[in-house]
């Protein structure tokens, strides 16, 4: 287990009455992308922020890169790059302007290789004026000056809102490059297959909390998997059987979900009841979302919570 | 359920709104967007209408105590024929037999329309290109909302508004015990001034795309009207053919108290329409967002010299400051000029050396003091905007951006007041030079050229006085930060009419301009400006410190 990059203990960030943070976790470990997931109003503008040093944390830890990220904000600036999740521009210069003025730490020669060839791949004019930019386009001058920077550390939240799906795979495979050299990468996201491709953990925050942190794969084996069947048989037996859930039977169409764990037994005695045709479907990223950010999420889930989190 | 049932219901609302969206009924939705114009801004409007409405209403009390004989109306009217007066005032109606209703007109009718000017001005721009710049208006227009319905919702707005200022002023002067016509005149030359700014604005909101060059624009309009009646005025003290030219002067020619007459509101009125009427054809030529001239291509690639915090501020504070800098120095020149006027005034009536004060030295160098704190009360107005600048790039998260970038937040918000400083140092000199230039040109004597020049940075403290309790209020009450410009409003207010009302001392001294040494014609005294360096110090030392505390975009 390596270092360290990001380690958050206990954030507890209020504003007024409201409870933004309250009491989240979290760690990305040196060298990884780290997926951060949670409903609209959960906290993860907010854990960035409070990474960065921009809102002091009420009570809580935030270390980045070693230092404190409210009293060393600033040589810890020198060491990340940070794509806003509401890109604001100045209106009246450039894009090309902007670019080098955000990197201007980062970098010496303005006109360097690495800049151009990403306005290239990103198809960005940094001649026009920021006020003329679609949104897509001024999300495009955010990344490309946060990639140009050569950093330890990316915070990027919700990157790709209002790319096109091509532009989206540039930064899928920019991002994909930076894990090649060893960056660290924080990705805020609602797009789960963007997350899916690129994530090796993901966190998601609820309500200011952390209620899932781990592997994808550790977060799949937490899940069932979706099993259709047609058999003329009695389903009882199945019904009865361990891990088996929410069994439905239309006709001779059979539908349940599955403890992962229990996948093998389930399929013996299905092999024993006989079935005409079977699809067993991996739990969806998707669904394990949607099981945390909808209001079903009761008190079994979160009792349940305790041994998932890792 | 309700998923199910949405779809027919959305259906059914788009197509009964699919017409009046379009072109057939332009206007649809307008009454909507009063009302929530008017939910907006109700804090703002009822502010402008009691600071107007109190300052009328205090105004003929205040006069009856300070000049309650006569004697001391006549001496008054005596010093109103010099030419700073007469800038500052107007056309001097009714000065042979100076009464309360005359002095009322004359004295505080300037500074009402050019009040109600301005807040109509900021009303319009505020409901219209800011609204326009922010994408909001995108919002309201995809509703059924007609083409014309948010620029039309914006005029009645500020028409609505002047009217409850036009109403405050008749019950301030009525309540007061003045003759009912000429307060009913007075009320409504106000709204009528105030609508014909507010149509200016409409008219610079379609030229540029930006909310802030269009306000900038309709003030620079505002500021010629009132050189240019200024200069008419001093060339008759009854106004000549060239104060006519001002809208401002209609308002001032209906000889309110004396011997009214309405007709020049007329041209008022008329003016308002036409301006109107050219606005909502500007309208049609442009798309939404979109100004009148085409965005040019900018450089590729960022010069050196913007890659620096002052450099960036000096970038984003080069329009205002190029504005500030030409109009101060114009209007410099141009009261300057008006030192002609003074030797033969002299000669005729001893009364103004009295006023102007007689002890502190030759008449025109008292002349250009005057002038000139007219002028350092523009170069704080200057200091305070682009201070609070500070609060826009913080409100659009552009502040997070330039710290992730390395700038610490003392570096941030210290460079950026320290381009405001050395600019405001600069717009001084301008405006001291101007000044210098016009009064030089007028009495014939290059030497006052550059004693008015370095008597402008007297002002230099109190400028910053004014800036620094901005950057105090930003660092400890940011959500409150344009309250610094009700401090600037107080010093303009002192600076015009706080002599006239007699201001006792303590309110007088909430204005830092009002302790700066009347320079050149008084010795510059060492005090009170080593005092307001300190207070401006504290001031600045203590809004970094609330920067550097608090959190950022709070
Ligand atoms: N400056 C602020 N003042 C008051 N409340 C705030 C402020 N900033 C955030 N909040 C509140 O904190 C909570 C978390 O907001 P945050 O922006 O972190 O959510 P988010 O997870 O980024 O949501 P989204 O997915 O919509 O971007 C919200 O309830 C929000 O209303
Ligand atoms: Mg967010």
């Amino acid at each position: 287990m390596g270092t360290f990059a990001i380690e958050a203990h206990q954030l507890v960030k209020t504003f007024g009455a409201a409870r933004a943070l309250d009491g989240f976790d979290l760690t990305v470990e040196t060298g990884q992308i780290a997926g951060f997931l949670g409903p609209n109003g959960s906290g993860k503008s907010t854990t960035i922020r409070v990474l960065l040093g921009m809102l002091r944390a009420d009570s809580g830890t935030a270390d980045v890169l070693g230092l404190d990220s409210w009293r060393d904000a600033v040589d810890l600036h020198r060491r990340l790059a940070y794509v806003a999740g509401d890109v604001s521009l100045w209106p009246n210069l450039t894009g090309g302007e902007i670019i080098d003025l955000l990197t201007r730490i980062h970098r010496g020669p303005r006109g360097s290789a690495r800049r151009a060839q990403l306005l290239e791949r990103f198809d960005l004019d940094p001649a026009k004026k920021a006020r003329t930019y679609s949104k897509g386009n001024r999300q495009k001058v955010a990344l490309v000056a946060a990639l140009c920077s050569d950093v330890e550390l990316y915070l990027f939240d919700e990157p790709t809102s209002g790319l096109d799906p091509l532009m989206e795979a540039v930064f899928t495979d920019e991002v994909r490059r930076l894990r090649e050299q060893g960056r660290t990468v924080l990705l805020s996201s609602h797009i789960l297959a963007e997350v899916e491709k690129l994530c090796d953990t993901v966190t998601i925050i609820r309500g200011g909390r952390a209620v899932e942190s781990g592997t994808l794969a550790q977060l799949r084996h937490l899940t069932r998997s979706a099993v259709t069947a047609t058999t003329t048989a009695d389903p009882a037996v199945l019904r009865a059987a361990p891990g088996v859930h929410d069994l439905t039977r239309d006709n001779h169409y059979l539908r349940f979900d599955v403890d992962d764990s229990q996948i093998s037994a389930v399929l013996g005695l299905l092999a024993q009841v006989g079935v005409q045709n079977l699809t067993i479907s991996p739990p969806s990223l998707e669904e394990l979302f949607l099981r945390h950010y909808g209001d079903d999420v009761g008190p079994a889930a979160d009792l349940g919570k305790a041994e998932r989190v890792r | 359920m309700s998923t199910v049932t949405a779809p027919p219901r959305a259906a059914r609302h788009s197509a009964s709104s699919a017409r009046p969206g379009s072109t057939a009924r332009p206007w649809t939705g307008t009454g909507a967007l009063v009302r929530l114009f008017l939910r907006r801004d109700r804090v703002r409007i009822v502010g402008w209408v009691l600071a107007i409405g109190s300052t009328v209403a205090a105004t003929v009390p205040a006069l009856e105590a300070t000049f309650p004989d006569a004697a001391s109306r006549q001496a008054r009217a005596a010093i109103l024929a010099n030419p700073s007066a007469v800038m500052m005032t107007g056309p001097g109606f009714g000065l042979e037999n100076y009464t309360f209703g005359a002095m009322v007109a004359n004295e505080l009718s300037l500074a009402l329309f050019v009040a109600v000017a301005i807040m109509s001005i900021l009303l319009v721009v505020r409901n219209t290109r800011a609204e326009e710049e922010s994408g909001r208006t995108e919002i309201l227009r995809a509703l059924p909302v007609g083409q014309f319905a948010p620029a039309a919702a914006a005029l009645l707005h500020v028409a609505l508004a002047n009217l409850a200022l036009a109403l405050a002023v008749v019950a301030g002067l009525v309540g007061t015990g003045m003759e009912t016509a000429s307060s009913l005149a007075m009320g409504l030359a106000t709204a009528l001034t105030g609508l014909v700014f507010g149509a200016v604005a409409a008219v610079t909101t379609q030229v540029t795309a930006r909310a802030r060059s269009a306000s900038g624009m309709a003030v620079a309009v505002l500021a010629v009207t009132f050189v240019v009646r200024g200069i008419g005025d001093v060339l008759d003290p009854l106004g000549s053919w060239l104060s006519w030219l001002s809208p401002i002067a209609w308002a001032q020619q209906t000889r309110l108290f004396v011997d009214l007459r309405w007709w020049p509101l007329v041209l008022s009125a008329a003016l308002a329409v036409v301006l109107l009427l050219v606005a909502v054809s500007l309208a049609q030529r442009r798309d939404l967002g979109a100004g009148l001239r085409q965005e040019r291509l900018g450089s590729s690639v960022a010069a050196s010299a913007l890659l620096s915090v002052p450099g960036l501020a000096r970038r984003l504070l080069r329009g205002s400051f190029f504005g500030w800098a030409i109009s101060l120095f114009v209007m410099g020149v141009a009261f300057g000029s008006l030192a002609t006027s003074l030797q033969d005034m002299v000669e005729e009536v001893p009364e103004v050396g009295q006023w102007i004060g007689a002890g502190r030295g030759d008449l025109t160098t008292a002349f250009g003091a005057a002038m000139l704190a007219f002028l350092a009360l523009g170069v704080g107005g200057f200091a305070v905007g682009a201070v609070l600048r500070l609060r826009t790039e913080e409100e659009t998260g552009r502040v997070e951006a330039m710290l992730t970038t390395g700038a610490s937040r003392l570096g941030w918000a210290g460079a950026w007041f320290g381009v405001v400083a050395v600019q405001a140092v600069l717009l001084l000199l301008l405006a001291g030079l101007g000044l210098g230039l016009g009064v030089g040109a007028a009495a014939g004597e290059s030497g006052i050229i550059g004693r008015i020049t370095v008597a402008a940075l007297a002002y230099t403290p109190a400028v910053l006085v004014l800036a620094g309790f901005a950057l105090a209020l930003l660092g400890w009450l940011p959500r409150a930060a344009s309250l610094a410009w009700a401090v600037v409003a107080w010093a303009v207010f002192v600076g015009w009419i706080g002599a006239l009302l007699d201001l006792p001392g303590v309110l007088a001294g909430l204005s830092p301009v009002h302790h700066t040494p009347a320079v050149p014609a008084e010795s510059a005294s060492a005090a009170p400006l080593l005092v307001m360096s300190l207070i401006a110090l504290v001031t600045v030392v203590a809004g970094l410190v609330g920067f550097r505390r608090r959190d950022v975009g709070a």
